[in-house]
């Protein structure tokens, strides 16, 4: 097996955070995935990296861009099992949660994998909430090939699915914020492949690094993007080639391809954003939550004083949002980016007070 | 939600098959790795295997550490 203890080296770490104290420059990286942002609070990396190195947070957290309209709808369906991952539970709709919702009887369950909703819609009509970046994808559209092919009738799902590249061009393509580089999601990679970003040196002249989640990986991408920057060199580089190739997971991307097609897609806190999403192909449609209980979403309407939708396109970091800590933190969230422990709320109340 | 964890293959059935996961025992899917083998290390996550790790190209990561970790700045 791997030998994790040579990527978290003490010895490499400080060469190199030596060498990044001498960068000068002001830069702003973007993590993109959640997983890093918790990674970044783990190891303590922003308190290695000089103060004009900012690392911000990007819209990564499949459950902090989930539409409250979506948890309203859920909360409406009656006699049926509503299966999901953990973090969706606390996710919060208008008025309630999946989870205050449960406490009054409303039949909802936590599942680790969607094959586990496929068995329990053997005994009641059962609606999985399709959450989810490229990386679950593959396992739920699975599901729906399997729901198929064993002529299943009580098990559907609704398409929550979000796309990464396309974000990151809807992000770029807004003058609200500069970018210099981007940590680029490891596990979203594993299926997309590195190419799938080539879009951002090309069009927008940003460079960026596929990394994985130990400090030596994280540490030398962000160095990668300062000679990126230095040498005014643009790439898309693969540091997390131990399981990212460049073309991505071909099998993975059959079994998406068959059941689901691109759809514009409702970000939490951004909007619609064009072809961000995967809806379920009419091929497969009497596995389509969304048709099969006519569930359509919508933007959020009122103002609960919530700056994820800020924090989520990194013009904000959370400590500047009025709210933090002060009536939002992780036991009461006012917002999803505190729900979800890779949102960047909670990952900065946890890490970086 | 996508992170995803390293399990080593203790025993593959076709498509299906269990990983240990620490010391736990779980059942996994290899629809999307049907070359993985028993004693590989996969990447697990909602019980697919997402990828085979490479211990060929780990070991070229921790070359680039080194190469990048060396390379100064002027
Ligand atoms: S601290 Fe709470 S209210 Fe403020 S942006 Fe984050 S989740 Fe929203």
């Amino acid at each position: 097996m791997i030998d994790l203890t040579k990527f978290r080296d003490p010895k490499l770490i400080k060469k190199v955070v030596i060498d990044l104290q001498k960068w000068d420059k002001p830069t702003k990286i973007m993590e993109v995935c959640g997983s890093h942002t918790m990674a970044i609070g783990h190891w303590g990396i922003r308190k290695l990296l000089p103060k004009n190195i900012s690392l911000i947070s990007g819209p990564g957290c499949p459950v902090c861009v989930t539409p409250s309209s979506l948890i309203d709808e859920l909360l409406k369906l009656e006699n049926v099992t509503i299966a999901t991952f953990g973090d969706v539970l606390r996710v919060p709709g208008k008025d309630e949660t999946l989870e205050h919702a449960r406490a009054r009887g409303l039949d909802v369950r936590i599942v680790y994998s969607p094959l586990e909703a496929l068995e329990l819609s053997k005994e009641k009509e059962t609606i999985f909430v399709g959450i989810g970046f490229e990386t679950t994808i593959p396992g739920i559209a699975q599901t729906i090939l399997m729901a198929k092919q064993q002529k299943l009738h009580n098990f559907s799902v609704f398409p929550a699915f979000k796309l990464v590249p396309p974000a990151l061009e809807a992000l770029l393509s807004t003058e609200d914020i500069k970018l210099d580089g981007f940590l680029l999601p490891g596990h979203v990679s594993v299926i997309i492949g590195s190419e799938s970003y080539m879009l951002l040196p090309e069009k927008y002249g940003i460079g960026g690094v596929v990394a994985g989640f130990e400090p030596l990986d994280i540490l030398t991408a962000i160095k990668i993007i300062t000679e990126q920057i230095k040498h005014n060199k643009p790439a898309i580089v693969n540091e997390y080639n131990r399981v990212v190739n460049v073309v991505g997971n071909k099998s993975a991307q059959k079994v998406i391809n068959t059941v689901l097609k691109t759809e514009d897609a409702l970000w939490r806190g951004i909007g619609w954003i064009p072809n961000s999403g995967l809806g379920i192909r009419d091929e497969f449609k009497e596995f389509d939550a969304s048709k099969k209980y006519n569930i359509t979403l919508k933007e959020e309407e009122g103002n609960s004083g919530c700056k994820c939708a800020d924090v989520l396109k990194g013009i904000i970091i959370p400590p500047e949002c009025p709210l933090f800590e002060k009536g939002c933190n992780p036991a009461h969230p006012i917002g999803p980016c505190m729900v979800s422990s890779e949102g960047s709320c909670a990952a900065y109340y946890k890490y970086e007070r | 939600m996508c992170l995803a964890i390293p399990a080593k293959i203790v025993e593959k059935d076709g498509e299906k098959g269990i990983v240990d996961l620490g010391g736990v025992n779980k059942e996994i899917m290899f629809t999307f790795t049907p070359e993985a083998k028993i004693g590989d290390w996969v990447l697990m996550h909602t019980g697919f295997a997402l990828n085979i790790i490479s211990e060929e190209d780990a070991n070229e990561t921790l070359k680039l550490f080194e190469e990048m970790a060396l390379l100064e700045d002027d």
